[in-house]
């Protein structure tokens, strides 16, 4: 792996107003590649993606895209940056005052040329894609949960980014969406030649279509690997994390400053 | 030391609004930094145009029919007393268009579309649609909120022209028909005592000063939103109030200046 990645994340440490989030990662997103992000609920993956795209700026370290440091960008940088990245936000973010079909057409309006026909055209192929084509008319309250997502899902990948971040594209989906949308997420990679990093919980399924994969626990890097490596190893973090088991390093409970019993007011 | 404890509250507080006034002007700049796009692609202002006018246009004609209702018994009244009943139609008129045309056109317009677009604002934050597009590398400043206040300012001052229509016709439909009031008398006095500069112009001026400070305090209120439902709810509430209290302080600022000439 000599040449450059497209992604390089190093040390970076992140704080919201006192508590730490983020201490110390560092990622590399290789081009072409597909990446997994995995981790506890409130480990911080969200915030990472945030980071990326530069909606927050680390307390410390960097995040160098295409070898250009994010946080050092002036707007007018940021906003040629973003224009290669497609982002699909973890709720989705449809806009809810336009169709589906102006959804998946809005970035083509605002930030290109092309003729309405082209358009179509376009937003027919990205529909189709995520298996809603006839669903242009429909406003985003009469979607259901999972296909507001897949619309989100069409929308982000609408410009062809070189860069696209997926915040948990698998929830809200039945188990034939969830392979389909894994395989065109796989697939669209390989024809975009694009890098895509997915978040997500769905461990069974990113082992089939991703080719590294990151555990974030306690603001570190727990574990990373190949999806071989990941399967073949026998670190308690991953092993409780692929098997879905309570027990274990990874914490199911927020760190509370007090101990469950003291808040119970019982006695130890 | 409940005096330094006030004092250091007192202190406090007074940052903290100073700092969301630097806040609020900063966003106001924004936004006419920004108001490019509202002009080059007009429509996108047009269609704010009609959700606005849409939304305001009923309340606006039925209160403005009601209000020229009222001024209409009220002032036959009064100037009854004086023998002179004719100029009725010169009284409504100039109400309405000096003041309740413009005022009360602007306080509805605060608790009906001002209100709506904080919280519409403000949903569009809470659910990140605003970040979204912040992510599309479009800037939701240019994109959704100056149309929307070109909007308001381009409502306003036609909405409260349609206010001061309808109460005219009120007075007139209480005066002239119901009461008796000389019909001549009714309108060639307030076509002799209503001028165009000064009292016309003028209140055209008042609805769109009305409409800026609207409109920017609603959008203001729904962008600077807590991303919850608590959060837009709260902000909803402020428009009103504040509106309605920028409202009334610009009206006296401005009768001041116009009238009176201060
Ligand atoms: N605006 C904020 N202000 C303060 N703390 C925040 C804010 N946003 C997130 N956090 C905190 O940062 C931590 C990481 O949040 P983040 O959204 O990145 O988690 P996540 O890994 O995406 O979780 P999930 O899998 O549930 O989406 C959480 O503990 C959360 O409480
Ligand atoms: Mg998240």
């Amino acid at each position: 792996m000599s040449a450059q990645p497209l992604v390089e994340i190093r040390d970076v440490n992140f704080t919201y107003d006192t508590r730490a989030i983020l201490k110390g990662i560092n990622m590399d997103f290789h081009r072409g590649k597909v990446i997994a992000i995995m981790g506890g609920s409130g480990c911080g993956k969200t915030t990472l993606f945030r980071l990326i795209g530069g909606a927050l700026k680390p307390s410390r370290g960097e995040v160098r895209i295409n070898g250009q440091v994010i946080h050092e960008l002036d707007e007018k940088g940021l906003y040629a940056m973003r224009r290669k990245m497609g982002v699909l936000f973890q709720f989705g973010a449809l806009f809810t005052d336009l169709s589906v079909y102006d959804n998946v057409a809005f970035q083509m309006r605002e930030l290109t040329d092309l003729p309405e026909s082209m358009i179509r055209d376009l937003v027919t192929m990205k529909l189709h894609a995520v298996g809603l084509r006839g669903t242009e008319n429909l406003m985003p309250n009469q979607l259901s949960g999972g296909m507001a997502r897949r619309v989100a899902l069409a929308r982000t990948i609408a410009l062809d980014p070189m860069l696209i971040l997926y915040d948990e594209p698998f929830t809200g989906l039945d188990p034939i969406s969830l392979t389909m949308i894994g395989d065109s997420i796989r697939r669209l990679n390989n024809a975009l030649g694009a890098t895509s990093v997915l978040v997500t919980h769905d461990v069974q399924e990113s082992l089939k279509i991703v080719d590294y994969i990151y555990f974030i626990a306690d603001g570190v890097i727990a574990a990373e690997g190949t999806p071989e490596e990941i399967m073949a190893t026998d670190k308690p973090f991953v092993h409780q994390f692929v098997h879905g088991l309570g027990d274990g390093p990874v914490p199911f409970h927020f760190p509370a400053s007090s101990s469950y019993a003291e808040d119970l007011g019982v006695r130890a | 030391m409940p005096v330094a404890r006030t004092i250091r509250n007192l202190g406090h507080r007074t940052v903290e609004a100073v700092w969301r006034i630097g806040y609020a002007s900063r966003f106001f700049a924004m936004i006419l930094l920004h108001s490019g796009t509202s002009f080059r692609r007009f429509q996108l202002t047009i269609k704010e145009v009609y959700f606005t006018g849409v939304m305001s246009l009923v309340i606006i004609l039925v209160a403005g029919l009601f209000v020229g209702v009222v001024l209409g018994l009220q002032g036959y009244e009064t100037l009854k007393s004086y023998g002179s009943e004719s100029s009725l139609g010169e009284l409504v008129a100039l109400s309405l268009v000096r003041e309740l045309g413009p005022v009360l056109g602007a306080l509805l317009f605060a608790s009906r579309a001002g209100s709506a677009m904080t919280a519409e604002i403000g949903l569009m934050k809470a659910t990140e649609q605003l970040a979204a597009m912040e992510m599309m590398s479009i800037n939701p400043i240019s994109r959704v909120i100056a149309p929307r206040f070109w909007s308001g300012v381009i409502s306003m001052p036609i909405l409260a022209a349609m206010f001061s229509v309808v109460g005219v016709f009120g007075g007139y439909l209480v005066g002239v028909v119901y009461i008796g009031v000389d019909n001549g008398s009714f309108w060639s006095q307030m076509q002799a005592s209503v001028d165009f500069q000064h009292d016309v112009v003028n209140g055209v001026i008042k609805s769109f000063v009305f409409g800026i400070a609207v409109t920017a305090i609603s959008l203001f209120e729904g962008y600077d939103a807590p991303p919850t439902a608590e959060g837009v709810s709260h902000a909803t509430t402020r428009t009103v109030v504040e509106s309605s209290l920028v409202i009334l302080m610009l009206d006296v600022v401005l009768t001041a200046v116009m009238f009176r000439g201060v």
